[in-house]
């Protein structure tokens, strides 16, 4: 899932400070399983705007709501009754979300309420990694499981680099060496002879390095 | 494997122990650096590595050191990263190199940003060390572009690469990586400087049984230290290098003002062991920021001098 973290309560105020009418919109998809963006969490921060508005002494109406997604039309629209009557909107779904909202309320003003981080996975509450960076061509089969996209700092095919040391990358004692977690897995899985090959240089067309993306299914378009 | 005008190739062919040492750039703009640190040790040794931006610290590019040394009549090698250029400015270079007959090439991924003086960067690695290898193989023996262009003028490069048998997670993956390199088309290669001898002999063991050093010259990398303390910040702090304690143990025991002497001493017994290691085709002298202290270890070591081949 995208993960995300809130933005700072000081940078969000830098924001709306000067707005009368605030709605935070909250997102029930992924920021709400890593407890970013969700209902909780657009409560927490009306609060803490309301709070805010008080001891400045403004008169200002903080509400808050929250959406199933916000990055599908469907469940956008139903801001579509009361949205006009707002100042500004405080996102707190991921950058998809937030843009797909400010794409059809154009002439709102929305502002983004998290920082949307990676696509990645809960290890436990509270901490979360990131597995893939979406370059839309799946190697994971060839390197057990485990993605040198996302897990080598370098994002080397064919690794380990030279400071990878006791399992870990040389960036961080942290972070995992992504290319001892291969190796370990191809071993476990008998399939060490994948790693004897050299990988040819990757084609990055289908990564962000082809621009913005775009996926037509034409086998579920009506 | 494919023959080019690399001297340093034809002095490995030729049976003898290989010398190189290194040149850092400066971090300005003074080309001066260069002639001076070169003209230290270009009596001592078969080809002058150039530093690529190392630890990530921006200097003075590498293509342009070795420019100059080349038109200082010398051998560069030409190191390479991935970190910062991708594989159109790569293969640019590498034309660029070749047409002022820069003849060896250094393939690396390079160390990650976050060690250096622009941590805030974006990186590249849209090739790794190992694609870049293939790429530079590519252009050398198949006289064609990663895109599919095909040209005349081929660049004549000796393909080197690091090898470093210290790093995780164990020494038959190094020796395995080195394989892969060698797939890759690398024709020699400059290890991590050695001070842990037993890890360093088994993965030359495991070389020579794999065959890689029929295909591949290990250059052994040697770096003097100058006092305990940087064994000890080596040891703690730079990834992928394995300093026993002992040595630790033997740089303290002698007094401050002896120390830089010990660890040439350690330096010149390094080689002398080496030497008598199976498979070990010459040496890569590493003296960071103290390149004068090159020949000394090359006259103690009876690499000296160097031996004049035809041609050379």
């Amino acid at each position: 899932m995208i993960k995300a973290v809130p933005k700072p309560l000081e940078e969000i105020i830098g924001r709306v400070q000067d707005s009368n009418k605030v709605l935070i919109a909250g997102c029930d998809g992924c920021v709400t399983v890593c407890e970013a963006g969700g209902m909780k969490e657009a409560k927490i921060l009306a609060s803490a705007l309301r709070l805010y508005y008080t001891q400045a002494g403004k008169q200002a109406q903080v509400d808050e709501t929250s959406l199933t997604r916000q990055c599908e039309k469907e469940y956008l629209a139903q801001l579509s009754d009361k949205i006009d009557g707002y100042d500004a909107v405080v996102s707190l779904a991921c950058g998809v979300g937030v843009q797909y909202l400010a794409e059809m309320y154009d002439n709102k003003i929305v502002y983004p309420g998290v920082d949307t981080c990676f696509l990645g996975v809960n290890e436990e509450r509270g901490l979360y990694s990131e597995r893939c960076q979406a370059c839309g061509k799946c190697i994971l089969a060839d390197t057990g499981g485990v993605c040198p996209i996302a897990r080598c700092s370098k994002r080397m095919l064919n690794g380990p680099c030279g400071g990878s040391e006791a399992g870990k990358c040389e960036i961080n004692p942290d972070i995992p060496c992504g290319w001892q977690l291969i190796y370990e897995r191809l071993k476990t899985l008998g399939q060490l002879d994948r790693f004897e090959k050299p990988v040819e240089p990757k084609d990055w067309k289908t990564s962000r390095d082809g621009g913005p993306r775009k996926i037509v299914r034409e086998d579920l378009r009506i | 494997m494919t023959t080019t005008p690399s001297k340093l190739q034809k002095m490995i062919a030729s049976g003898n122990f290989a010398v190189t040492s290194e040149v850092g750039p400066p971090r300005s703009a003074d080309g001066q650096v260069i002639e001076h640190k070169a003209k230290l040790i270009k009596d001592y040794v078969d080809a002058i590595n150039v530093t690529d931006n190392q630890t990530s610290v921006c200097r003075l590019c590498s293509l342009a050191a070795c420019i100059k040394l080349k038109l200082m009549g010398l051998e560069p090698v030409l190191q390479m990263v991935t970190r910062d250029r991708n594989r159109i400015a790569l293969q640019s270079d590498i034309l660029g190199a070749a047409s002022f007959g820069i003849n060896n090439i250094l393939c690396l991924t390079g160390d990650h940003q976050h060690f250096g003086d622009h941590a805030n960067c974006a990186n590249v690695f849209d090739l790794d060390s190992t694609q870049l290898a293939m790429t530079v193989r590519m252009m050398r023996d198949e006289g064609k572009l990663l895109g599919g262009h095909e040209f005349e003028v081929r660049p004549q490069m000796f393909i080197g690469a690091a090898a470093n048998p210290f790093a995780g997670p164990n020494v038959e993956l190094r020796a395995a990586r080195l394989g892969k390199k060698v797939a890759a088309g690398v024709q020699f290669v400059q290890t991590q400087c050695i001070y842990n001898m037993d890890t360093f002999k088994t993965f030359m063991k495991i070389c020579v049984d794999r065959g890689l050093t029929e295909k591949c010259a290990i250059l052994a990398g040697i770096t003097p230290m100058k006092n305990v303390g940087m064994a000890r910040y080596m040891q703690k702090r730079v990834p992928g290098i394995d300093v026993p304690d002992a040595i630790i143990k033997r740089m303290a025991g002698v007094p401050k003002e002896k120390q830089a002497e010990e660890g040439i001493n350690l330096a010149v017994e390094q080689i002398e062991e080496l030497k008598e290691v199976p498979g070990i085709k010459g040496f890569h002298i590493m003296a960071i920021e103290w390149e004068e202290k090159v020949p000394e270890i090359v006259e103690r070591t009876g690499l000296y001098p160097r031996p004049q081949l035809n041609g050379g």
